[in-house]
């Protein structure tokens, strides 16, 4: 991790160049794959994924934390995308939707989605899945409506949360060995 | 987002040092206000100052037997704290009671208190507003005005803060640990924001470039507890009016009460003398009602928010109530 700091010149911190800049070196590290980007400071962390790798999996919805479209995971831990600068983002692991499957293997999120048909138009499922495994990290939700509070941040425009909220349950149940 | 450059500090020192030489520096943690107001230009920073990775994220005892909160520990981590749990549930339930499970993994706790009003006239930029531009004028005074203050407001400004977690710190009487380019020193919770005044741009009473470090729980801590928040759905919403209660009884009477009311000022609204009034005396329905009926004596509605007046009132007794309900 102290790599990361010393990268300008040895000083205490990593300065970026003022405004306006030139593009600035930053090293992301998604689905278990580095990815060195030259951007600007403001550039956010969902951005980074959709117009400068290529993951558009992630989806901008608000683009001002109000809807969890965006939502990945960053060691783990489920955050808004649109909410965070990518430079603020070095060094860790972030994960995407396109992360969660082992090749043709979907993750068991993904298949009880597609099971209990908890969508429509599919533009919020990304996120949906995503919220949903880093509730699943966090291990505090124990009924359905522990799962209706802790999915909160998650609109569905479609209004497809009795399915969503089914395939949640049947894989929490299966995660318990029900 | 105009343009800014960035600087990511490793330490205090780092932190303190850099946004005190930047020209309109700001600092930035869980970044969930900040980013969001620069994406609709209400701020417009020309420098960042990224606290992320500085050490201030534990959660410890301190010597006096109360708990300090680190300004870098997420909300989400702060409120599941075992401590927090155990000694300050009405904190824990403040939290969790904000935002959503993502914004709370985001969120600090150093953040939590800099939040700035979600006045929708704040917010445009279109629109006059005291608090955004100086003397521009208050868009919500005669505007559309239902989710604004009626306590402390002033001519210049109507806005109400957000946060929950600072109306639950409020009530318990933490104290804020800060630093800056004078040293460090601590604030009462109840003296860290401040009401609008003429001069509705300042939230608070800090300096900019003043660093928050921690925030400190004292050793008094009480069993029971409500925090009810009443907003326009039953989740990620923001309060209409919200009430942190905290009580204890001795020998059928109150022995100790404290409570702060979200949602209806330019602060957490706490009122001690209201408060040292209801002590010895029995935990009535009624008493409560009087409680309500001081505390919300010198409000005063606008054109769409006079509701709030009497909601807070009936949430006063209802958050006390549930509170003495609690096991």
């Amino acid at each position: 991790m102290s790599g990361i700091f010393k990268q300008a010149s040895g000083s205490h911190a990593t300065t970026l160049a003022p405004a306006p800049a030139e593009p600035v070196k930053v090293r992301l590290k998604i689905n278990g794959q580095e990815h060195v980007l030259n951007i600007a400071p403001w550039v956010t962390l969902l951005d980074a994924l959709r117009e400068y790798i290529g993951f558009t999996g992630t989806k901008k919805g608000c683009d001002h934390g109000q809807c969890g479209a965006c939502t990945v995971l960053v060691d783990g831990i489920r955050i808004n995308s649109c909410l965070t600068l990518a430079v603020m983002r070095e060094g860790q692991e972030i994960t995407t939707i396109e992360g969660l499957a082992h090749s043709e293997d979907l993750h068991p999120l993904q298949k009880a989605f597609i099971e209990h048909d908890a969508f429509q138009c599919g533009y919020c499922t990304p996120g949906q899945i995503c919220s949903a495994v880093g509730m699943f990290n966090e291990g505090k939700a124990n009924t359905l409506d522990d799962i209706k509070e802790q999915m909160s941040g998650n609109i569905c425009r479609c209004g497809a949360y009795n399915n969503i909220n089914a395939a949640i349950l049947q894989v929490k149940g299966e995660m318990a060995g029900e | 987002m105009n343009s800014f450059s960035y600087l990511r500090a490793v330490n205090v020192a780092d932190a303190v040092e850099d946004i005190n030489t930047k020209n309109k520096a700001k600092f930035i943690a869980g970044g969930t206000n900040i980013l969001d107001l620069m994406k609709v230009n209400v701020e417009r920073p020309e420098h960042l100052t990224d606290l992320t990775r500085l050490p201030l994220t534990e959660i410890q005892n301190t010597e006096d037997g109360g708990l300090r909160l680190g300004a870098l520990a997420t909300n989400a981590v702060t409120a599941w704290n075992e401590q927090v749990q155990q000694r300050y549930p009405l904190l824990a339930k403040a939290i969790l009671a904000g935002a959503s499970a993502q914004l709370r993994n985001m969120a600090t706790n150093g953040g939590n208190l800099f939040q700035r009003t979600r006045c929708y006239y704040f917010y445009d930029t279109a629109t006059p507003c005291n608090k955004r531009e100086p003397g521009s004028g208050c868009s919500a005074i005669n505007g559309y005005n239902r989710i604004h203050a009626v306590l402390g407001t002033s001519e210049h400004c109507i806005a109400t803060h957000p946060s929950d977690m600072c109306v639950a710190l409020a009530a318990l009487d933490a104290k804020v640990n800060v630093t800056g380019t004078k040293g460090d020193w601590v604030v009462d919770f109840a003296d860290f924001h401040r009401l609008p005044g003429d001069q509705p741009e300042l939230d608070n009473n800090l300096q900019p470039g003043d660093l928050v470090t921690s925030i400190d729980l004292p050793a008094k801590t009480f069993s029971k507890v409500q925090y009810l928040k009443l907003r326009d759905r039953q989740s990620y919403a923001f309060a209409i009016v919200s009430v942190a209660a905290a009580i204890e009884l001795e020998g059928g009477t109150i022995k100790e009460i404290q409570m702060a009311l979200g949602g209806v000022a330019h602060k957490p609204w706490r009122d001690k003398s209201a408060e040292a009034m209801m002590i010895g005396k029995t935990p009535t329905k009624e008493n409560f009602r009087l409680l309500a009926e001081t505390v919300l004596a010198t409000a005063k509605g606008y054109s769409y928010n006079s509701f709030k007046i009497e909601l807070a009132k009936r949430a006063i007794v209802r958050a006390f109530t549930e509170a003495l309900q609690a096991v």
